[in-house]
């Protein structure tokens, strides 16, 4: 009896453990950028063992509130601050800093039984607004658009409604969890269409991505061309960003700056993204 | 003796703590709810709240907060799942209570109380996996993710509430009305239908109300399997957000104390209210019920 209490005092012990010692670095946000910043954070925690790096997901708007609201040091972020969230910050007296870590392309994708493969970015938005509702307008069979968006927590959701929806999404467009779950409802379903990071689509079987082209007179691109995406010309490019608040702790900054430096940016290429192009560069301090 | 005396007044004090402590956190509840709820309507109007149905709190120029879409679709999966759950739940318990050998019952029933027990989780992901394709291609449509499929999955969760409470009070129905049926010359279905369960209704529409309690406020089941459009629904087929969702959903995102921050406790005050009502009135119901047997 004795011996038992003890065991169940030290599997007590255990369970609790991860709770009562600290995270030096909290990083939340982005669900795109997520999986990327874990494994920056696996990489850079094997050189540095005395730094404790915890990362989370939930998208963009979450990790900005969480900068704001102090609880978490780095918010991943695949848009920039709404001026709202910015008025916020300067109330709770945090001033945040944006880092650009990398490039992103967003991957229109469709079903791979669906023929269509080329879209302007006009036809693009006017199907995520509704009103293009069959994909027979768009040279495809005879059925409907079926719209799979993120929520609005999503940074992709209001990087595309801002670049190239320019209005509100239709409200018949789904709001779903996460680039996965897009990548799974437009696996299924034949009239789907949808958007994620270029990194989910790199090993994705059932879907297509489209080639963009930024009007009728431009070529249709891709978003696995690296070539088109470094250079900007693809439609659908963005950076992908970290917030600090600048006051944060020397941890942070040196987490960012490795972030930055080529060991990390190789990190970012195995990833699935696209290092920080020349023209864009910006750097800590 | 005078010992024993403040032994039991003390442990009489420990339990009237104990069960102050449930009714304060309620009331706590109530009041945290309210008060963050009311600030809200500085800046929007109570009546575009109340007759509107388009929320759309992250707009491109200018946010709305319209109530009655997520109304309606909390509406249409909760008694969706209703018109699924309570045929097969009353039956289900008709069955275990009249027909089925004790063998049976004793097995049967513990399993289907396991079923409350399996994570919201799991049975939002069966709504993905499976009850969304197999939707998809019975209906001929190509998204699964709808109010049906948030529905059947509601149902399932409602299930055991509503056949354990029914089984309940076909149970509590006196052995005397069975016989008199019996020896006056009616079949055991006749029984069964005209007899135990009008007896037991107002205790089987207690245990339904309770099950509807549970579908209003089941929150990451619909999340994962109703898709989530925020449109007013159309028809079954719509995808559908619900009250429970958009709170779960976009209270994450939202700077603490804004506008958007303080129409999702609206939302949530709301919901309170609605579920405080049903469980009252199945409440009420229910003693009723024990009221008539006696």
């Amino acid at each position: 009896m004795e011996y038992m209490k003890k065991t169940l005092f030290v599997l007590f012990l255990l369970l609790f453990s991860p709770i009562v010692c600290a995270e030096d670095i909290n990083i939340k946000g982005s669900d795109t950028i997520v999986r990327l910043t874990q494994r920056l954070a696996e990489v850079y925690m094997k050189d540095h063992p005395q730094v404790k790096i915890a990362v989370s997901g939930g998208g963009s708007g979450v990790g900005i509130a969480a900068i704001i609201n102090q609880t978490a040091d780095i918010a991943d972020a695949s848009r920039e601050m709404k001026a709202k969230e910015l008025e916020g910050a300067a109330r709770k007296n945090v001033s945040p800093k944006k880092v650009v870590i990398a490039a992103d392309a967003i991957a229109i994708i469709v079903n791979e039984r669906n023929p269509v493969r080329t879209l302007t970015t006009d036809e693009l938005g006017a199907v995520f607004r509704g009103e293009i509702t069959n994909w027979k307008k768009l040279g495809g069979l005879d059925m409907p658009v079926t719209l799979y968006g993120r929520q609005s927590t999503s940074g992709t959701y209001v990087f595309l409604r801002d670049l190239v929806v320019k209005a509100d999404y239709s409200p018949r467009m789904a709001g779903l969890q996460g680039n996965a779950g897009i990548m799974e409802a437009v696996k299924a379903d034949q009239s789907g269409i949808g958007f994620v990071g270029v990194a989910f689509i790199r090993k994705a079987e059932g879907v297509s991505p489209l080639m963009i082209a930024a009007s009728k007179d431009h070529p249709y691109l891709s978003p696995l061309d690296k070539d088109v995406v470094e250079s900007g010309a693809y439609p659908l490019t963005r950076p992908l960003i970290q917030y600090i608040d600048a006051h944060s702790r020397p941890e942070v900054h040196g987490f960012i700056a490795f972030e930055l430096s080529s060991d990390g940016q190789k990190v970012i290429e195995e990833e699935g993204f696209f290092q920080i192009p020349l023209s864009w560069k910006t750097r800590l301090h | 003796m005078n010992k024993r005396r403040l032994k039991e007044k003390l442990i009489e004090w420990l339990f009237f703590v104990n069960g102050m402590i449930a009714v304060l956190v309620l009331v706590g509840i109530f009041i945290l709810l309210v008060r963050n709820a009311f600030p809200g309507f500085k800046e929007v109007s109570f009546w575009e709240f109340l007759t509107t149905s388009r929320w759309n709190p992250d707009a491109y120029d200018k946010e709305t907060y319209g109530f009655l879409a997520m109304l309606a679709s909390t509406g249409m999966t909760t008694i969706g799942s209703l018109l699924i759950a309570v045929p097969l739940g009353v039956g289900t318990a008709a069955y275990l209570s009249d027909v089925a050998s004790h063998r049976v019952r004793e097995i049967a029933k513990p399993l289907i109380e396991i079923l409350a027990g399996i994570p919201s989780v799991v049975i939002g992901f069966l709504g993905i996996v499976l009850v969304g394709p197999v939707l998809a291609k019975l209906t001929g449509t190509y998204n699964g993710l709808n109010a049906i499929n948030g529905s059947i999955l509601l149902a399932v969760m409602a299930l055991p509430t509503i056949v354990s409470l029914s089984e309940d009070a076909l149970n509590s129905v006196p052995r005397s009305y069975e016989e008199a049926s019996l020896a006056l010359g009616a079949n055991k279905w006749q029984t069964v239908i005209k007899v135990k369960i009008p007896a037991a209704a107002s205790g089987i529409i207690a245990a339904c109300m309770l099950g509807m309690g549970r579908a209003i406020g089941e929150t990451m089941t619909v999340l994962m399997a109703t898709g989530n459009a925020p449109d007013f629904p159309q028809n079954l087929l719509s995808s559908v957000k619900t009250m429970t969702a958009t709170i779960a959903i976009e209270l994450g995102e939202t700077a603490y104390f804004s506008t958007h921050f303080y129409m999702l406790f609206t939302v949530g005050l709301v919901l309170f209210i609605i579920t405080f009502f049903i469980n009252l009135i199945s409440d009420i119901i229910f003693h009723k019920h024990m009221k008539m047997l006696k």
